[in-house]
């Protein structure tokens, strides 16, 4: 479902703060993969999504969405096959909009936009039901601005928006780290319930090593822009925090000195 | 200092008011909806005015002459759009661009600084002469603008202009071509802009090239005026909207005002700018001061 092969990226290139964020990047997705990403700071997993969902172009390799190479698809494009969630929950939604007005944007991403109604009320009374599945008591204001939700709220409305149409990949960048840990484990929830409802091709940042070991079927772990540890399957199910640590000495040659990870 | 005279004069401001109440309503778009410092419109200003009266004066019908007015608006705001979207200019300084250049588009309109139309010769749809004429012209033309923003801002296409302004970041997350929104909602505003411009020349009977000189002061003064006053009542975009446009109303009755009480004119633009800077500040100093008191009461617990 995602190919991404052989990607480079260098920030401020030619200059003496150039920074190699991603170098000869490869990975493979399955349809229905739900791939856990970990990794110290400036590993380079914000910058393999970005990379993905197309925020600036990469300097070699390929991203291939579905068969599709959209390497040179400029971002808004490439939203088409693509659901994000942002790790600062004031990213993935319009504050000044309504709920339902955040939600009929979602549901005509990749659409031509023209001069129809950009929300109807048959649709108004499709989103209340989907609000309320969500259990954070957000049906009885659909019309609310989004400014006024609290930061889980947000963040679930935003993993609604980007689950509104089936994406091809959904891409999760530390979506619950700004949240409250009660909040973060009923986002992570959802999570879990939406991706394997519509059986979704996912990528999730955390840097949460039980989280990334108790989500999904397959964890890669990156250092200095590339992929280091990959685990999947039966594997992937008797990994422990002690082993991930482990397995990581071992591949990088060195131990984890970023308690954030650890603690996290 | 005799209240008769102003009385007298308050009609005519009142008008002035609602033709600059149509530009308020251009600068709210680019400055609230679109967020950005449009500063094209102070070139706009006049040119829809310099397009209006030569293609009167030319023997076209009023509404082709309105129409080319806003096109040539448009035509400016799509030249801002492209400096700032294509050509990768900070927003504001490719509005003073345009502005600048425009200067000598105007000119070339006009073939001089100032051109006179008379409404005994010409059939002009507001003027100075019939005061009570205008104010309902006027008033009906700004309800028109004002339901056609309220139609096209509730489509697809104009709620995705709405959240190119709100957020950009989750625009592109949503398919939303963002250069292309931006390049759209300046060649609105200034469209807008330049109609007012054209209403504004037949008022006073003639186009000048410096009479967009400072609009861009006056539009957000009466943004801001029309928020401060009416902000409470005004949830609806369709009422907002009407408010920025009284906002431009208040701002003229209230230079009428001060005029009366025997102010140079000449001094008049110092002290729009100041009023603005003081209004502009207002927002921000509130919120310092709502900050300075919750530490305050955190202190005390």
């Amino acid at each position: 479902m995602l190919k991404i092969e052989n990607v480079y990226k260098t920030f401020n290139a030619g200059t003496v703060n150039a920074k190699t964020a991603l170098a000869g990047l490869s990975l493979h997705l399955k349809p229905g993969d739900f791939c856990t990403v970990i990794g110290g700071n400036g590993a380079g997993k914000s910058t393999m999504l970005n990379a993905v969902a197309g925020v600036w172009h990469v300097d070699e390799g390929k991203v291939i969405i579905d068969g599709k190479d959209v390497t040179d698809l400029p971002e808004h494009k490439r939203a088409a096959y693509l659901g994000r969630v942002f790790q600062d929950p004031m990213t993935g939604t319009a504050a000044t909009m309504g709920i339902d007005e955040n939600l009929a944007l979602a549901a005509r991403r990749g659409q031509r936009r023209g001069l129809k109604w950009g929300i109807s009320n048959q649709e108004r009374e499709h989103y209340r039901a989907l609000l309320a599945d969500l259990d954070l008591g957000l049906e009885g204001r659909v019309s609310s601005k989004v400014g006024l939700l609290s930061g889980g709220q947000r963040q679930a409305v935003t993993l609604l928006m980007a689950t509104l149409q089936k994406p091809k990949l959904l891409l999760l960048d530390e979506h619950t780290a700004a949240l409250d840990p009660k909040t973060a484990a009923k986002v992570l929830e959802l999570t879990d319930k939406i991706v394997s409802r519509d059986q979704l091709t996912t990528l999730m940042i955390t840097h949460n090593m039980k989280d990334a070991i108790a989500h999904g079927n397959r964890l890669i772990m990156m250092k200095d822009g590339k992929i280091i540890l990959d685990i999947a399957g039966e594997d992937k199910k008797k990994l422990t925090v002690a082993d991930l640590m482990a397995r990581f000495a071992d591949a990088a040659g060195e131990g984890i000195a970023n308690d954030r990870m650890i603690l996290g | 200092m005799d209240i008769g005279n102003l009385i007298s004069a308050l009609p005519g401001a009142a008008a002035q008011g609602l033709i600059w109440g149509i530009m308020a309503i251009g600068v709210y778009l680019t400055y609230r909806i679109l967020d950005v410092a449009d500063l094209t419109v102070d070139g706009t200003m006049a040119t829809g005015g310099a397009v209006c009266v030569m293609l009167t004066l030319a023997g076209l019908p009023m509404p082709v002459a309105l129409l080319a007015s806003v096109a040539v608006g448009m035509l400016a705001g799509l030249v801002t759009g492209i400096f700032h979207t294509i050509m990768g200019i900070p927003a504001i300084l490719a509005g003073i661009l345009t502005q600048l250049g425009l200067w000598s588009i105007n000119l070339r309109i006009l073939g001089m600084a100032n051109k006179a139309i008379s409404v005994d010769k010409y059939n002009l749809l507001v003027s100075l002469r019939y005061i009570p004429r205008t104010l309902i012209t006027v008033f009906i033309v700004i309800l028109l603008v004002i339901g056609l923003l309220y139609w096209f801002f509730g489509t697809e296409r104009g709620c995705s202009i709405r959240a190119t302004g709100a957020n950009q970041a989750m625009a592109r997350a949503q398919g939303i071509n963002t250069r292309f929104n931006i390049v759209l909602g300046l060649m609105i505003s200034n469209g807008i802009v330049a109609l007012a411009s054209a209403l504004y020349s037949q008022y006073q009977g003639f186009a000048d090239v410096n009479s967009g000189r400072g609009a861009i002061v006056i539009g957000l003064a009466a943004v801001i005026i029309g928020e401060v006053l009416f902000g409470k009542l005004a949830r609806n975009f369709a009422v907002k909207l009407f408010t920025v446009a009284m906002g431009g109303v208040v701002y003229y009755l209230v230079i009428q005002f001060i005029l009366w009480l025997g102010l140079n004119a000449n001094d008049l633009k110092l002290i729009s700018a100041l009023v603005v800077a003081v209004f502009l500040a207002v927002p921000y100093w509130r919120a310092q001061h709502i900050h300075a008191k919750s530490r305050k009461r955190k202190e005390a617990v």
